[in-house]
């Protein structure tokens, strides 16, 4: 049961530094290349965009529940929080920096439509950098934990980052998926993917799907307090990143695409969970969702 | 014939039913008549020029029997005078490109504004005259009255008696009209019942019943998503709620539909609360079951809602909230055009909306060039009542400001109704609202209209409501005082900039203009985190999960 | 079709202050979206109040000088530099971040 909506700060309506404040621990966030040394584009004058201070991403160490951590948060409402060569830059010295820091784990607060095609290659070059940085820290032992609860969800090159981590926290609203809705239907067609129809959407690559198919590991509510809460629990929560995990991993997604069928919607997988009424999932609370996922799990 | 009796109507009406009876035979089972008779139903019952009125209406429309319509042959029906609320279907314009019907009067062609304005200068069309709907409905019974009605309904049973349900909206004005000039009426509806839950529409009032194919078309107009209400919409409605609803006391109103508006009602929960108006104002409304005003209603604060119409989603939330809304003995919302059009003409104490375009004296319009857009109900909404008598508290203080600005003078005193311009100085792309000449004069030339279409005229507006503040048009002296009062809220627009900024401050002193810290509302707490809801979700738990949004409104 | 590409327009206003603000870490208010803007104020020497804003809606000079203007009249702060990247935000809506971002100044509760 949420709280009462004065109550709850909506993850979704903050900003990527309203998020951080509400996330860490009081006064905690230590900022790297901060706004006023103006670490920018140098790509978007000439197209006629206004450059952001932080180039969309502020960075830095903090505390979590007294943990030290390092932290990314994209800010959605700037280019669609789409990487471009600096934002990517940063994420990957954020990374990097890891490496050598070791804090007790990296946090991603993903809210992207993925690589900011206004830099092209750059943005590019620069999402491909994040993934290969964002496993070298798995790879050395320290967790990395994506949040996704923007309106742009986590979509394209930021879709595959997120699923490089070791645990992704999705909310209901948000989604996670590689390709957008409006490219699926113009590629695929109308009949296809009507990408009108949000509650498909939604069912299709929003948290509870997600959460029920085992994709993501944690759903919460629109709540930066619950976002916090599951946060410190992923703390501890690093996969090993080794060949068995990752054949495992493929074996699970061959038996899902077999499963799957021909044209499946969400609801039917759902079904095939053994969930009995699949279509009252959209307006199920999180609380049952969860409740779900432990009678059926994926 | 020869005869001069004074019974050629029912002869006529018998004339029709007669053809109608040939054309169907064996095939009609007392009203009800197969949907694949429709064409030929209409082309037995219709008789070239008449006058017919299609629903047509703001929400709910006859879609099918539209498109009967449009496949009659025009050798045989042609030149019918169509009479209707809404054009809002292209079906609703085909019949005049197919050389159908040729003369149109409306009050509302959002949709189809574009398409009616090139077909009017081609000639095609012939516009009567553009009303608004109680007007439209007024005419009805003067002489513009229907020979047939072509309506829509949610069921039927055999005796042609209508369940029109929630969204009964004009029908009742067209057809005690229509039925009693011994009109014909047909109505398609949904499902054909053995007995309808309420009844709407007597059967003796209804001569054909056709079920549709499908459902009739229906589109929710009046959902706002809270997700896209800005801070400087919750900073206007902060003022609109502390220096107009508190300040003259607003108890029974009506809204425009808008996101300010929209803001306002989702503030009065949090904000009106905190300055303790809870009862104090908003207890009685003329309105379409807002989704945004559910959390006021669950917080206590409306004690009635009459509505123009329905809206797709909140059936069940009106049924639960029976206390509140008007429903029949079934439970079901009961709407009416006609009545809350004049509700809120008559019974209301303020209208606020929004606009496209205010001029120097305060008169507003909507209208574009290029587009033949109409009027819709906002007129009657936002005029003063001069037919009114009974007082209350706002109409009184209302009335007092606009005399005492005036001077001593042998006028009767009066009451005046509160009608307010909500409006951000610029709109989308940097357009300024504020303008010296609307668009309306240029349309009506374009168009050969007689006036230019002004929505709510200056005169009639009291309050005009911006991010920079509330101009009182009450307290206005003279035209000059007017000019510089507008001019005095219209920001950075040019209007704005070419203020007379001395008269502008003195006007301040005098209270004409109040900008937000006169009011005392402080624009640091204008952030959307003081509306009660700020998603389609929140709106649905506000309800308890009695609101079922269309899907086109869900993100979950 | 002038082959041109399309320009961010720079524009500098340079106000005398009487209230300084004193040495202060940066503030940032907003975001650069759609009809939006961000507002970073750092101190700055001398007595002068320096606007400098990026915007991608261009041709709206003489706006922004009396939004400049009218704010500088409310709050005539001295060694302040107010740095702003604009997305069309309406004036409406420049003016409130405006706001917001003296109030978060260390002491401004203006």
């Amino acid at each position: 049961m949420s709280l009462p909506l004065t109550q709850r700060i909506s993850f979704a309506e903050c900003s990527a530094r309203e998020r951080l404040a509400h996330l860490l621990d009081a006064d905690s966030f230590q900022e790297w290349l901060p706004p006023g040394e103006r670490v920018m584009s140098p790509h978007l004058a000439q197209l006629g965009v206004p450059a952001a201070f932080d180039d969309g991403v502020a960075v830095g160490r903090a505390l979590l529940a007294g943990h030290s951590v390092f932290v990314a948060a994209q800010e959605g409402a700037f280019m669609g929080g789409g990487v471009g060569e600096v934002h990517g830059a940063k994420l990957v010295g954020l990374l990097r920096r890891a490496l050598r820091e070791r804090p007790e784990a990296v946090l991603l607060l993903a809210d992207s439509g993925g690589v900011r095609l206004h830099e092209a290659n750059a943005g590019l070059i620069a999402v491909s950098e994040v993934m290969r940085a964002l496993l070298d820290v798995r790879a050395a032992g320290i967790p990395v934990v994506v949040l996704i609860g923007g309106a742009n969800g986590c979509f394209g090159g930021m879709g595959i980052v997120a699923a490089c981590a070791d645990h992704v926290v999705l909310s209901d609203v948000g989604r996670h998926a590689m390709s957008g809705p409006e490219v699926i239907e113009s590629a695929g067609g109308v009949e296809e993917f009507d990408s009108r129809d949000r509650a498909l959407v939604w069912r299709t690559t929003g948290g509870k799907h997600r959460f029920l198919l085992g994709d993501c590991d944690q759903l919460v509510d629109d709540d930066v307090a619950a976002f916090r809460a599951a946060a410190v629990r992923a703390l501890d929560q690093g996969r090993a990143l080794t060949l068995e995990s990752l054949e495992a991993e493929h074996r699970l997604l061959a038996d899902r695409l077999d499963a799957a069928g021909d044209g499946a919607d969400a609801v039917a997988l759902w079904r095939r969970l053994g969930i009995e009424q699949p279509e009252q999932i959209p307006d199920l609370s999180v609380t049952d969702i969860n409740a779900l996922r432990e009678e059926h799990p994926a | 014939m020869g005869e001069t009796g004074w019974d050629l109507r029912a002869r006529r009406r018998q004339a029709r039913l007669g053809r109608a009876a040939q054309a169907l035979g064996e095939a009609a089972r007392g009203k009800c008549v197969p949907a694949d008779l429709a064409v030929a139903l209409l082309s037995a019952v219709l008789e070239p020029g008449d006058r017919v009125c299609l629903e047509g209406n703001n929400q709910k429309q006859a879609d099918f029997l539209a498109g009967a319509l449009t496949q009659l042959d025009p050798a045989h029906i042609h030149d019918l005078h169509m009479v209707q609320s809404v054009l809002a279907l292209p079906q609703h314009l085909d019949v005049f490109e197919n050389g159908i019907a040729s003369k149109l009067d409306f009050s509302f062609s959002g949709p189809q504004g574009a398409r009616l304005a090139r077909m009017v200068s081609a000639g095609q069309i012939q516009i009567g005259a553009i009303h608004t709907y109680l007007e439209l409905f007024a005419r009805y019974f003067i002489d513009l009255t229907p020979q047939v009605a072509l309506v829509c309904a949610q069921a039927a049973d055999r005796d042609g008696n209508l369940y029109t349900g929630p969204n009964t909206e004009d029908t009742p004005a067209i057809l005690e009209a229509t039925a009693f000039r011994g009109g014909i009426v047909i109505a398609q509806v949904n499902e054909l019942v053995d007995s309808v839950p309420r009844v709407d529409i007597p059967g003796g009032w209804v001569d054909f019943v056709i079920q549709s194919p499908t459902p009739h078309f229906i589109e929710p107009l009046f959902t706002r998503d809270p997700a896209q209400i800005s801070e400087v919409q919750v900073l206007m409605a902060m003022m609109a709620i502390r220096g107009i609803y508190e300040e003259y006391g607003v108890q029974r109103l009506n809204h425009g539909i808008g996101f300010d508006t929209a803001a306002i009602e989702l503030l009065l929960p949090t904000y009106g609360e905190s300055l303790g108006l809870k009862g104090k104002v908003c207890r009685h409304w003329a309105l379409n079951p807002h989704p945004a005003l559910i959390p006021a209603i669950e917080a206590g604060w409306v004690e009635s809602i009459h509505s123009f119409g329905s809206e797709v989603g909140m059936e069940n939330y009106v049924r639960a909230r029976g206390d509140v809304f008007f429903t029949g003995a079934d439970g079901s919302l009961r709407s009416n055009r006609a009545f809350c059009q004049a509700a809120g003409h008559y019974a209301c104490d303020l209208f606020i909306g929004s606009t496209l375009q205010i001029d120097l004296a305060g008169n507003s319009s909507t209208a574009t060039l290029g587009r033949i857009a109409g009027f819709g109900g906002a007129p009657n909404m936002g005029a003063d009542a001069r037919g009114r008598r009974h007082a209350s508290p706002a109409w009184l203080k209302a009335g007092e400001q606009k005399r005492q600005a005036l001077g001593p003078s042998g006028i009767a005193p009066r009451g005046q109704k509160l009608v307010v311009q909500m409006v951000e100085t610029f709109r989308e792309h940097m357009q300024p609202a504020f303008v010296e000449r609307l668009d309306a004069w240029g349309l009506a030339e374009q168009a050969g209209m007689a006036l230019p279409p002004v929505m709510i005229y200056g005169d009639d507006v009291t309050h005009i409501l911006t991010e920079e503040g509330i101009a009182n048009l009450l307290l206005v002296r003279n035209e000059e005082e007017r000019e510089q009062a507008v001019r005095g809220v219209a920001g950075y627009t040019p209007v704005g900039m070419a203020r007379d900024r001395r008269m502008v401050e003195n006007l301040r002193d005098r209270g004409v203009i109040r900008r937000p810290e006169d009011l005392g509302v402080d624009a640091r707490l204008a952030t959307r985190n003081l509306l009660a809801a700020r998603t389609m979700r929140d709106l649905v738990d506000a309800s308890g999960g009695l609101y079922r949004p269309p899907a086109r409104f869900r993100n979950w | 079709m002038s082959g041109m590409a399309p320009e961010v327009e720079s524009l500098e206003y340079v106000l005398e202050g009487t209230q300084p603000v004193g040495s202060f870490a940066p503030v940032l208010v907003g975001v650069v979206g759609s009809g939006n803007l961000e507002v970073l104020l750092e101190p700055r020497a001398g007595t002068g109040c320096r606007f400098e804003v990026e915007t991608s809606a261009r041709g709206f000079g003489e706006i922004w000088a009396a939004v400049v203007r009218d704010f500088h009249e409310r709050h005539p702060l001295a060694g302040l530099q107010v740095s702003i990247h604009d997305m069309g935000a309406t004036p409406a809506v420049v003016s409130l971040r405006l706001a917001q971002a003296v109030a978060a100044l260390p002491g401004g509760t203006r």
